[in-house]
């Protein structure tokens, strides 16, 4: 697909400029590891030396956080993260390992926390060089998460937190997590707040990390028990009892409906890189034989393989859409369908993978003869994770029902 | 070249389709289109071609049949994805009228060039017209056309014309020797018989015509070049009427959905009605992005118009088939009769999914573009 030319105001022009000239002779080199398919998946200190390094670097090019002020560590600059993402893609650079902080953690410190916080918290959040991780799920709240129940108990001017999250992704590298907790068992919503929590300093005092094995046999996310752990009230954000609007900030920026864009890279093209994109399955049944012809000549596969590519080129269209005030229906209907689009069209380009590679599609990352090093089955396995995660696909489809359709509140 | 941010979707293609959306909401509400359309409920029944003239001379003198003719012709020469947003409000609106078929010949016309300007300034004048390029197996391609030109005389059937007995002019294809050429031809000239099809959608008409010795002069020699160019248009055009209706019957459906009660809840309340009801709305914003993009590539990128129309074409008639029938399905036993509007927009969406080719179709043609040909 063509670049489409932006209406790009002349900060913008100038500062994507400095971004390309910036990347073209700073884009990083290959790592010497083999890099996971998202920032969700590291599992070594080497994989995450190789990428907070590179976050670094970018954080000091301008890259990271342009659109927030300069007080917090930021860029100071109007609607340019946007421009920053575009040119870092385009450039095909490795990811951003510090996610959670970037996508859900800054906004929500942003918006709601002491001035005197964000300042000493964003600046090394949007480094990379503190980590953070997000501690909303709970064994008896996923998708129902008004319901958790790790509880905050206060002390004069501490609290005394105990708990129990899951799916923490991070957390074995994290320095800080975004908390969701109960301050009143008597309120469902209004008895939640909102804490950040320094964990890896109170690692021996008050807080275990354990990893969770995945399906796939990868570790990346862990649950974090909470013991008596002692936390300063200046770590509230916002009131009290107002952790479940807090929370809204945080979900609404991960579901790419917020006002302050995420910092975003990728599209790094190595031995060590795999993406889940109809241009990589193209490549597979190109590669792949069939009665002693290339896949790619079976009419039905071209159909599937077609009808992937319009759906992943429609999601594109969207974003570009959604900026066209004349061409739309409702504020946020088109941001609402990002992330379940998104995760839905990179799980069926796995299956519909799988189905192309046929016999070879049960060679794992172990087998040398494997298509892709294995990175097929491991990127469909891992495509669940994508559908359940940050609200599931069910919990999307209430949403969107809900808010943009106007339909009654489902249980 | 590159596409503008706003697919070319400026302040006036925004006037065009407000007032186009507002024109059919004040003019012609649903129950109006279903008196004209739908007082016959005979299966068997002859065809009928009903429709409100006096409200088509008004759309016509608001110059909405001259929005794509080019201003050299002396129409407004407005870019693609301001008629799609036109185009969006008239299947909205299911109106009846050979709004469509016009400006399909319209896009065909101006790819012909300078020999064509005559036919384009009747047309920026109000005449209306229709292609008759298709053969009797729907083979969406003009180099299979019955027609033949013989010494100045056409002869043969052209199939599938769309609003037939709506229009002033034909652009027909006729093969002449080894070329297929484009003649402009009065529908009432000697010769020339229009035969209803009796077709399922209502909102329609179609014919398939039968040419006898018909004198006529080519306006085209190389007729199968220019129908090439302007097909992206064509398929575009149909995408965002199919997208127009689907925001109809899924904001008539929605409506319904919150209105009725079952098991103390509204419809919605259910999951297994809302969550098919957000993958309708989906589905629809899918297929509308993918109609300004290729709207916009028209435009400006023509090398890429092919690719991209086929994209939009292939979503939409998938879309028509999908929104239509959880329509029906979601309105229950009421959605299955005839007094129910739904089955105006369920016909005139299976109409439209097959025309101009439906999903297979389209995808097939695309995945010669992408993957390239298998030998």
């Amino acid at each position: 697909m063509s670049e489409s030319a932006r209406q790009d105001t002349p900060e913008q022009v100038e500062f994507r400029e400095q971004c390309r000239a910036w990347l073209a002779a700073n884009k990083p080199g290959e790592p010497g590891v083999r890099l996971p398919l998202s920032p969700l998946e590291i599992m070594t200190q080497e994989q995450l030396d190789y990428l907070q390094t590179w976050q670094k670097a970018a954080y000091d090019a301008g890259m990271i956080g342009c659109d927030y002020p300069v007080t917090v560590g930021g860029g100071g600059r109007s609607d340019c993260q946007r421009i920053a993402n575009e040119e870092m893609k385009g450039a095909r650079t490795p990811f951003l390992p510090n996610v959670i902080g970037l996508g859900m953690a800054a906004p929500t410190v942003f918006y709601h926390a002491q001035d005197a916080l964000k300042e000493r918290l964003l600046p090394r959040l949007f480094s990379g060089e503190d980590i953070w991780c997000q501690g909303f799920s709970e064994p008896g709240a996923g998708s129902d998460l008004a319901s958790v129940q790790t509880f905050a108990e206060r002390k004069g001017d501490k609290w005394l937190i105990n708990g129990h999250k899951v799916w923490t992704s991070l957390a074995h590298f994290a320095e800080w997590m975004i908390l969701l907790l109960r301050t009143d068992r008597s309120h469902k919503y209004d008895g939640l707040s909102y804490f950040v929590v320094p964990i890896r300093s109170a690692l021996d005092s008050g807080v275990t990390v354990r990893p969770l094995i995945k399906m796939t046999g990868e570790t990346g996310f862990n649950e974090v028990i909470f013991e008596d752990l002692e936390v300063d009230d200046s770590y509230r954000l916002d009131e009290l009892g107002k952790g479940w609007q807090v929370a809204m900030t945080t979900l609404l920026h991960e579901r790419g409906a917020g006002d302050l864009k995420t910092p975003s890279a990728g599209g790094m093209k190595s031995k060590t890189t795999h993406s889940t994109t109809t241009s990589s399955l193209i490549e597979l049944a190109r590669n792949t034989k069939r009665n002693g012809r290339p896949a790619l000549e079976d009419p039905l596969l071209r159909d599937q393989i077609m009808q992937l590519v319009i759906r992943e080129a429609g999601l594109g269209i969207n974003q570009r859409r959604a900026r066209v005030a004349g061409l739309q229906d409702h504020p946020s209907r088109l941001l609402l369908q990002n992330k379940l689009l998104a995760s839905e069209i990179a799980q069926d380009i796995g299956a519909l993978a799988l189905e192309i590679a046929g016999a070879s599609a049960s060679l794992y990352l172990g087998d040398s003869n494997a298509p892709a090093g294995g990175q097929w089955p491991l990127s469909y396995m891992n495509s669940y994770g994508m559908t359940i995660a940050a609200g599931t696909s069910e919990v999307q489809r209430n949403i969107l029902g809900e808010r943009v359709l106007g339909l009654a509140k489902s249980k | 070249m590159t596409q503008p941010d706003n697919f070319g979707f400026e302040e006036e293609a925004v006037l065009l389709k407000d007032s186009a959306r507002k024109f059919f909401a004040d003019n012609f509400a649903t129950d109006r289109l279903h008196a004209m359309v739908a007082a016959d409920f005979e299966p068997e029944r002859m065809s009928e071609c009903n429709w409100d003239k006096e409200l088509w001379q008004q759309l016509v003198e608001l110059g909405w049949t001259a929005v794509a003719v080019p201003e050299s012709a002396g129409g407004l020469g407005m870019p693609l994805a301001a008629v799609a947003g036109l185009v969006e409000e008239l299947g909205r609106a299911a109106f009846p009228c050979p709004l469509l078929a016009t400006l399909n010949t319209v896009y065909v016309l101006a790819a012909i060039g300078a020999d064509a300007e005559t036919a384009l300034a009747e047309i920026a004048e109000g005449r209306t017209a229709s292609l008759a390029v298709i053969n009797r197996d729907g083979a969406w391609d003009a180099a299979l056309t019955e027609v033949v030109c013989n010494a100045g005389a056409l002869s043969g059937t052209a199939w599938f014309v769309q609003d037939a007995r709506k229009v002033d002019r034909l652009l027909v294809a006729a093969r002449d020797g080894t070329q297929v050429a484009l003649y402009w031809v009065p529908i009432d000239a000697p010769g020339v018989t229009v035969q209803p099809d009796a077709i399922v959608d209502l909102t329609r008409d179609q014919a398939h015509i039968v040419f006898d010795n018909v004198t006529a002069e080519p306006v085209c020699l190389d007729g199968l070049t220019a129908l090439q160019q302007a097909m992206p248009a064509v398929w575009t055009l149909l995408a965002a009427d199919i997208t127009g209706a689907a925001e109809w019957q899924l904001q008539t459906t929605v409506d319904y959905a919150n209105a009725r009660q079952q098991f103390e809840h509204s419809l919605g309340f259910f999951q297994a009605v809302k969550h098919p009801l957000v993958d309708v709305m989906i589905h629809i914003d899918q297929s509308k992005s993918l109609v300004y993009n290729a709207a916009c590539a028209f435009d400006s990128e023509p090398d890429e118009a092919p690719r991209f129309a086929h994209m939009a074409k292939a979503s939409a008639s998938d879309l028509a088939a999908f929104a239509s029938g959880r329509a029906v399905q979601f309105h229950g036993g009421i959605g299955f009769t005839w007094e129910c509007f739904l089955h105006l927009y369920f016909k005139r969406q299976t109409h439209s999914q097959m025309l101009w080719g439906d999903g297979p179709w389209h995808r097939a043609r695309m995945a010669d573009i992408v993957l390239g040909e298998v030998a």
